[in-house]
């Protein structure tokens, strides 16, 4: 079970008070009726899916109920960072680590 | 005093007798053995069958690695366990042991004839290929028979009475393995002033040094423990013996299996069989030891042939002699250990056969400066004996390899020391790589996982000395210092050296001959050769192919040996063959550990509504929804399911009902952007909707897809009372915590959960007013005063309430909403009043029944996921003009525009009294073309009381363009004819809901 720190409680809390909440960064376009087709498909349905740190949205749900943002690595399953949502997404080339695992 | 036992040493108690009992012999020991060490002091071996041949087999090993002294332990009133390791069951008076795998008895098995079958037809991979015809044989016939013959203990077929606890616990400083590098280790961090737990899976701390002769700082080793012990418990250090270890996950999250009372004759009452420790540390340090290996060579499985260590710890720890006359096959100066001290207990040592070419070394030494006979290089090509080793036959081993003449030593007991290999499993699973010692061929860890420390032998720090080093210095580094003194110095050790990996030479036909790899799989060299041959290169293949490694034991004492052979056969180093995943748990834990108190009512929470306890007095049958518990139905004596809810049906239609709807999710959303918030969330117009006023509402996901529905009513200007479906409020409260968080920051609006906080009662029929009306105080009730979809602030009974005119029924109908601490006091108001008027409580079944004869859908049932509002009829409910919502985009992608799309329609079946089955595929042709798409399929379905006839929504592609068409829908029994009509099939006006 991973611990996560919740960048408003300034806590470690176990990964069960938590919940994934996909890629993050990924912005809502502010006019939707403006956005082609393929675009719009894009938005809904592609994400990234690295091997190595990825940026994600998490929610402290089971302790103070916000969204924010974690950079975990894929491979290592390790949380790199934890970030307020609203704040711009860290550089994640300098984060990559040498990958533990098999 | 038992025949094997020693007049006196080791660390049992020989003033008290415990009685136990194996198979049909009542026999003793004393605290302190274990069942192994006990079985071992009455002269027994023979412990078990083997897995596939049903060889007789006997106590391999003295610890978590042993292969074959499996079995079943029954404690009565249904505590049964089987599996367990003899090596490692405490004895207790009266403890009932069972062997396992034969039949009749242990010592006449008639699945032996699986040892004299034909060559090959039980090898590896047999069941692929001897089993094959006829077609579906296998099934049927093969596969029952084989497992039946094959196969451990049997399950336990009683619930466990036993109950299990659960705890956290949290450290600077873990230490797993309670031997010298341990005990090392918790001392420098003890010393540091860390907290720290140190975890042993045995009953006693202490591991090798328990059963070791050399002396550590001037002591005996076994004093050296418990002055170390009980520093360490001075210094507040968390002793856990029996806690295994078992699996090491992410950020030092360990678990730790405790055996509580399993030891207890008598366990107290509310003390839990076992706990599970889930341990949170800083650093772990991993002391877990090495594991001996055996030796492969021609029926090297009697009972009689043991791991040279384990009967060195039964000599020295229980007062034990394994055997009276010993030969010692000595690939590890272990072998020349165990001898010497075998020798001083009182067994004889025929021979110590060494077959290393560089055996002669500081082991060998040892063993002639103590009168034994060392012989080598050289090797064992045989032995005999049918329920105990009786003979071995003794070959020199050339230079080139081969083997010369053989001599037949008479024995009964038979020491094999192939070498240690570190238990490098935990440092495995915390994503440890390992790296291959070639020159000791055995694995180490490699490089450093951060938060872990691997000491002693399981960093492959061999001996006691190394060991106490190497714990001090990894305590140290967990603690963040440097070890502060020297270790203690250690006298008279002889150092394991040395290892054989994979088969020893022997002469013969190997058609002919069993030499046994995987003693609990019963796989054979010739097996892991075979799997070879026959094209599988990974070892995690071989491993699959041939079962080397499966089971109990995971290959413990197999996995080196096997992998040898394989990277032999294939001509490659071991390195590059690979290695078998290591995965948790390191032993076999129990359901009963990881469940908890996780069981019976304890599994699951369980949500009751305010009336719940009226219902049940009411005999109401309820059914799961979520956590909720909902009532079905109340079934008056006599009555079915479907009679009451008939019943219960035609009072909404021709009286009223009382309708438990407190389960329905509740939200209140507030502020002063609320109603542009459910604007941007739901499809439908709010900014329109007056205070006292309410509105059926649809919410899409972002792709578009209805993802929930319900009434939401609007108290004031900048608050509204949302409601959800049973099943979706989490979801949406979370949906919109998103969106509010994420999205739309510009809005000042706050969400609150209000599920819990009121109590929902519908009232519902062409009554309902007259039943409601004289216990409502604030409000006026009348049509012109309160019209459909109203919502008003009053009281009801008493109570303060939010009272909706709404109805899922389609009759004129209110939802009394009031706080849950008074909903069963108004719900028994209601009940009474309504009395003079035929009201009558309905459940789930008549409000299914009721909202699909009026075409209503449920969220979930006529929608899964993949359906649109126009899908569902309900197009009108996008809300005009509005430029933006959740989902509005993805409406007119060019998918969700396909003029094909799957429409809900109602299905009228020919035969008005044939029910379609729900789920069932819609069909254009009675017998459907194999391969042709169906159209859609039934929704809902039920016989409705009403109409006297049964109906049904179902989802068909291009469905509104097949009004009055006839279609099919396949059932058992024959195709049905259905006519495709409008989904409404009562009041189609809705003039009833405006009485």
């Amino acid at each position: 079970m991973l611990l996560i720190r919740c960048p408003y409680c300034r806590a470690d809390r176990p990964e069960i008070e938590f919940r994934h909440g996909g890629q993050a960064h990924v912005a809502r376009p502010t006019d939707p009726s403006a956005v082609s087709d393929a675009d719009w498909a894009a938005f809904l349905y592609f994400r990234d899916n690295p091997r190595g740190p990825i940026a994600e949205r998490w929610r402290h749900t089971h302790g103070c109920g916000r969204f924010f943002n974690a950079v975990r690595h894929t491979v290592t399953d390790t949380i790199l960072a934890t970030y307020p949502a609203g704040e711009p997404m860290p550089d994640l080339t300098a984060m990559t680590r040498p990958e533990g695992g098999r | 005093m038992s025949v094997a036992r020693t007049p006196d040493g080791g660390r049992i108690d020989r003033s008290q007798v415990l009685r136990f009992r194996f198979d049909d012999s009542n026999l003793t020991g004393h605290p302190g053995d274990t069942l192994a060490s006990a079985l071992l002091a009455n002269g027994i071996h023979l412990a078990g069958r083997s897995f596939k041949y049903h060889r007789p087999r006997g106590i391999l090993a003295a610890g978590a690695e042993e292969p074959n002294a499996l079995v079943t332990i029954s404690r009565g009133g249904g505590r049964v366990t089987p599996n367990l390791r003899a090596t490692q069951v405490e004895l207790y008076e009266g403890l009932v042991a069972t062997s396992q795998n034969h039949w009749p008895s242990l010592r006449y098995d008639a699945g032996a004839i699986n040892d004299a079958l034909p060559d090959g037809l039980l090898s590896a991979g047999f069941y692929y290929k001897t089993f094959m015809a006829p077609a579906g044989a296998w099934a049927g016939l093969y596969e029952p028979l084989i497992r039946r013959a094959a196969g451990l203990g049997e399950a336990p077929t009683q619930p466990d009475p036993d109950h299990y606890a659960h705890r956290y616990a949290f450290c600077d400083v873990l230490v797993v393995g309670a031997g010298a590098a341990g005990l090392a280790a918790a001392l420098a961090a003890a010393r540091a002033g860390r907290r720290v737990i140190l975890a042993d899976e045995q009953a006693e701390l202490g591991g090798g040094l328990l059963a070791e002769t050399a002396l550590v700082d001037g002591i005996a080793a076994a004093d050296w423990v418990a002055q170390t012990v009980a520093e360490l418990s001075a210094a507040g250090v968390t002793l856990l013996p029996r806690a295994q270890a078992f699996g090491v996950y992410l950020q030092n999250f360990v678990g730790l299996a405790e055996r509580v009372t399993d030891h207890q004759m008598v366990p107290h009452p509310k003390a839990p069989r076992e706990r599970l420790w889930k341990v949170r540390a800083g650093q772990v340090v991993l002391a877990t030891g090495a594991i001996e290996q055996p030796l492969v060579f021609p029926d090297n499985d009697r009972p009689g042939i043991m791991l040279a260590g384990a009967a060195r710890s039964y000599a020295l720890r229980w007062g034990v002699r394994p055997g009276t006359r010993a030969v010692v096959l000595a690939a590890c100066d272990s072998g020349h250990a165990a001898a010497i001290d075998l020798a001083q207990a009182g067994v004889s040592i025929v021979a110590i056969v060494d077959p290393r070419a560089d055996g002669d070394g500081a082991g060998a030494a040892a063993s002639r400066a103590a009168g034994l006979t060392v012989r080598g290089p050289a090797v064992i090509t045989g032995t005999s004996g049918r329920l105990r080793v009786n003979a071995v036959t003794v070959a020199p081993l050339r230079p080139d390899g081969g083997t010369g003449p053989a001599e037949t030593l008479a024995c009964d007991l038979v020491l094999m020391a192939g070498g240690f290999v570190p238990a490098v499993h935990l440092f495995s699973q915390a994503r440890g790589t390992l790296r291959f010692d070639a020159e000791r061929a055995l694995y180490v860890p490699g490089d450093p996982v951060p938060g872990i420390h691997t000491a002693g032998a399981c960093n492959g720090a061999f001996g006691i000395a190394a060991a106490l080093a190497d714990g001090f210095t990894a305590g140290a580094a967990a603690a963040g210092t440097v070890a502060a003194e020297p270790a203690p110095a250690v006298t008279g050790e002889i150092v394991p050296r040395g290892s054989w990996r994979g088969a020893l030479p022997h002469g013969r036909d190997p058609r002919r001959v069993k030499a046994f790899v995987d003693f609990q799989n019963d796989v054979t060299a010739r097996d892991i050769g075979l799997a070879v041959q026959e094209g599988f290169r990974s070892i995690e293949h071989v491993k699959r192919y041939t079962t080397t490694g499966m089971a109990t034991d995971q290959g413990k004492t197999s996995n080196m040996n096997g992998l040898a052979i394989a990277a032999a056969a294939l001509g490659r180093p071991v390195p590059e063959v690979g290695l078998t995943t290591f995965r948790p748990p390191y032993t076999p834990v129990t359901f009963g550990t990881l469940a908890g108190p996780s069981r019976g009512p304890l599994f699951d929470p369980v949500r009751e509504t305010p009336a719940h306890a009226w219902a049940q007095a009411q005999g109401a049958v309820f059914e799961d929804v979520g956590a909720w518990k909902r009532a079905r139905a109340f079934p008056h004596a006599g009555e079915d399911l479907h009679a009451a809810a008939a019943r219960e049906c035609r009072a909404v239609r021709d009286a009223a009902g009382l309708f438990d709807a407190s389960t329905l999710g509740k939200i209140e959303v507030c502020g002063p952007d609320a109603a542009t918030f459910l604007e941007r969330l739901y499809t439908n117009s709010w900014a329109s909707l007056a205070p006292g006023r309410c509105r059926y509402g649809l919410m899409l996901s972002e792709a578009g897809f209805v993802m929930d529905d319900g009434v939401v009513g609007r108290l004031a200007p900048d608050r509204f009372h949302v409601t959800t479906t049973t099943g979706g409020a989490a979801r949406v409260l979370a949906h919109m915590e998103d969106y509010l968080q994420t999205e739309f920051t510009d809005l000042t609006v706050w969400l609150t959960s209000t599920t819990e906080q009121w109590a929902v009662i519908a009232v519902q029929g062409p009554r309902a007013r007259d039943v409601l009306a004289p216990l409502v105080a604030g409000t006026d009730l009348s049509e012109a005063a309160m019209p459909h979809m109203s919502v008003r602030t009053c009281h009801v009974a008493g109570v303060p309430a939010r009272l909706f005119r709404v109805s899922f029924t389609g009759e004129l109908g209110f939802e009394v909403n009031v706080p849950a601490g008074h909903g069963l006091a108004v719900w028994e108001a209601l009940h009474a009043a309504g009395q003079a008027f035929g009201l009558t409580p309905y459940g789930t079944d008549a409000m299914h029944v009721l909202r699909a004869e009026k075409g209503y859908v449920i969220v979930g049932q006529e929608t899964d996921g993949t359906v649109t509002p126009d899908d569902l009829g309900l197009g009108r409910m996008i809300g005009r003009g509005k430029a933006d919502f959740v989902g509005r985009r993805s409406l007119s992608r060019p998918d969700m525009l396909r003029p094909d799309r799957k429409q809900l329609v109602g299905l009228l079946t020919e035969d008005p009294h044939a029910l379609l089955q729900e789920g069932a595929q819609v069909t254009a042709q009675a017998t459907p073309v194999r391969g042709t798409a169906a159209l859609g399929h039934v929704t809902s379905s039920y016989a409705s009381p009403t109409l006297d006839r049964s109906i049904a929504l179902a989802l068909v592609a291009n469905g509104r363009a097949r009004m009055g068409k006839t279609l099919y829908v396949p059932m058992p029994g024959g195709a049905q004819a259905v006519t495709v009509v409008a989904p409404v099939f009562l009041d189609p006006g809705g003039s009833r809901l405006h009485g």
